[in-house]
């Protein structure tokens, strides 16, 4: 599974490329692969502001419909409206083509409570492993 | 064909399409002569149009595609449906015959009080009923299903709050709730706060306490919760959501293990909805209507759904005369034939009978939850109460997900457990066998997971490609949802009989 070295994490999966002033977010390779195949995207729209922590859209996959939490506050100045006709572009590409929002931050310190890829890297392990030492039960035959 | 069937596979035979049968000029009854005659009177301007491809067959053709539709539908009396946190009962036959009575069918929903009074009775005492079960002071049964009740208890509250000076903005939601009490709560106007189970799945005083303020309206419970197991610190998570002035709601989707046994509102539960089509009998989805009754504590009475059944001198009336009601939530009486139904299962038990249902509702889960336990992984280690929640976790590495052992068990002729849920657990499995079940039928079950379970090590690629015998193969979920095809129409291209059938019908017209 991949992190790309340039982003910054979140706890939520949600993963932030910063250009100067602007975050743009997506999702990790980590969740599209959780969530399965997405079937429906819902997104803010340009100039509506997003708060740190709270949802500020959601994913519907074949499973689930998960809340998409903003790992930054700022106002979307731009939104990939692309995705709503083509979400499966989230679980093809989720770094590249299957970005969500480009935001401008209202406070920078904002980036600070996230994660490198090599943290993140081992939360993902630590959240997939959870529970591991039930394993190894001897089956009924 | 799968040109224009996105997201069906159809690897094996299907039966045909009733556009597919059939012959121009076929048909399933003759006019009799004079009739034709009067129909070439009527003015074509007035006659509809031919429909292209509409299908021309004999009765008996029709009957027998219709009969072969029917025998790909699965339910309860067909084969066991062990579909986590629907209560998947059998429905007694005696329900049937009782709401078939012709005192209850043919009564007309505007017939006036005095001509109701059997109907009226039937509905106060089943208020009655179900609020001694539910250990609550007072019952309304005019919600039409389980979310609407939700959402009519929340009105409640939100009535009771706003009088008492703050409606308040915000209801706590349990990590583990169904995804119908964050709904509700969003469609009765309040902010959701969710707070996470701790390590053995339930909900704890303490966590509740630190977003616990008085801008909350309420906490939703499900008790036992959708992991199946039973919220213990129920009393204490009450009593933190007291001391803020808030409520506690408590979801009874899961009341089949408490039945008899332990009441919510001795727990210190204040509004409560029922499900009666999972706990008390009654048909699920195409067998009929829902019916979520909401019960509630006595200082809440006011704000009851109107019109509200009296029992006055003898007789029965119906009182609309409440200022504070949150209104009519649904029209007439609810569903009607729906409540008759459970109120036949419950005087058809008695409160033993309840009682032992519950009880052995437990027993089967937990004999499940036995024979299954070391083949699949246990989501929560703790004893279980009406389900359990198993995961994929021992598969994964064969590479065999909780859809593929779902979709493997339609080869072995059972429902699959509710998959995916709850969202707390990975790749969840959730097994509710209900009370109704025989020995047999759980071991028939059990050896039919632990023999694919036994599969996933040997061949896991016949698991992953599963099922192998039914009338489609793996359905394409994801393009289903994404370009759902829902009606048939007939394209340019199909095969050369369509063609010509159509062709021909056009010659006619």
């Amino acid at each position: 599974m991949e992190f790309p070295e340039g982003l910054k994490y979140s706890k939520e999966h949600e993963w932030v490329l910063v250009e100067d002033r602007v975050a743009i977010i997506g999702i990790t390779e980590y969740a599209q692969q959780e969530l399965g195949d997405i079937v429906y995207v819902e997104l803010p729209e340009v100039g509506e502001k997003i708060v740190k922590d709270d949802a500020f859209g959601a994913v519907e996959s074949v499973k689930a419909v998960s809340d998409i939490y903003a790992p930054v506050s700022g106002t979307v100045v731009e939104v990939n409206d692309t995705l709503p006709d083509s979400p499966e572009t989230i679980n093809d590409d989720p770094y590249g083509d299957g970005w969500m929002i480009k935001v401008e931050m209202s406070d920078r310190d904002d980036l600070k409570d996230l994660i490198s890829a090599e943290e993140y890297a081992e939360y993902v392990e630590q959240q997939k492993g959870e529970g591991d030492e039930e394993e190894g039960g001897e089956e009924e035959e | 064909m799968s040109g224009r069937s996105p997201g069906i596979n159809l690897r094996r035979s299907t039966p045909p399409l009733i556009f597919e049968g059939g012959s121009p000029g076929r048909s399933g009854f003759f006019w009799p002569e004079e009739e034709a005659k009067s129909q070439e009177k009527i003015p074509r301007n007035l006659l509809r149009d031919d429909i292209p491809g509409f299908p021309e067959l004999g009765e008996l053709e029709v009957l027998r595609h219709f009969t072969r539709l029917s025998h790909l539908n699965y339910s309860i009396e067909s084969q066991f449906y062990p579909l986590g946190s629907c209560t998947m009962k059998y429905n007694p036959k005696v329900n049937e015959v009782v709401a078939r009575f012709s005192g209850f069918s043919l009564l007309h929903p505007l017939a006036p009080p005095e001509l109701i009074q059997g109907a009226l009775e039937l509905l106060y005492e089943l208020e009655g009923v179900l609020a001694e079960i539910g250990g609550m002071d007072h019952v309304t049964l005019q919600p039409a299903a389980g979310a609407q009740g939700e959402l009519t208890g929340l009105m409640i509250i939100r009535a009771c709050l706003k009088e008492r000076g703050n409606p308040r903005r915000k209801i706590i939601v349990p990590d583990t709730a169904h995804g119908t009490n964050p709904a509700s709560s969003t469609l009765c106007g309040y902010e959701v706060v969710q707070i996470a189970s701790n390590s053995r799945g339930m909900v704890e005083a303490a966590k509740v306490e630190e977003v616990m303020d008085e801008g909350v309206a309420a906490l939703m419970l499900t008790n036992p919760n959708t992991l199946g197991i039973f919220e213990k610190n129920i009393q204490a998570v009450a009593e933190v959501v007291h001391n803020k002035g808030g409520l506690l709601y408590l979801d009874g989707a899961n009341l089949n293990a408490l039945m008899g046994i332990a009441k919510p509102g001795d727990m210190g539960v204040d509004v409560l909805h029922i499900n009666l089509h999972k706990t008390f009998s009654t048909p699920h989805g195409g067998g009929g209507p829902g019916a979520g009754p909401v019960g509630i504590k006595s200082f809440l009475q006011d704000y009851l759904p109107v019109p509200r059944i009296l029992k006055g001198d003898g007789s029965f009336e119906l009182q609309e005369d409440f200022p504070k009601s949150v209104g009519r939530v649904r029209s007439f009486f609810g569903n009607f034939g729906i409540l008759v139904r459970a109120y036949a299962y419950i005087i058809s038990l008695g409160s033993d009978g309840l009682e032992e249902a519950s009880r052995m509702a437990l027993l089967n889960a937990n004999y499940l939850r036995k024979k299954l336990e070391g083949t699949y992984h246990l989501a929560y280690p703790e004893p279980c109460m009406h389900e359990s929640v198993f995961t994929d976790r021992l598969q994964q590495k064969q590479g065999v997900t909780t859809l593929d052992i779902a979709k493997r068990l339609l080869d072995y002729g059972f429902h699959p457990p509710t998959i995916y849920f709850p969202l707390v657990v990975s790749g969840a499995l959730m097994i509710e066998p209900t009370e109704t079940e025989s020995r047999e039928t759980l071991d028939a079950f059990a050896n039919a997971m632990i023999a694919i379970a036994r599969e996933v090590k040997e061949n896991p690629d016949l698991v992953r490609s599963a099922p192998h015998t039914t009338p489609v193969g793996r359905l394409d979920e994801a393009r289903a949802a994404r370009k759902p095809v829902l009606r048939w129409e007939p394209q340019a291209g199909d095969s050369d009989q369509r063609s010509a059938f159509s062709s021909k019908l056009k010659a006619k017209s």
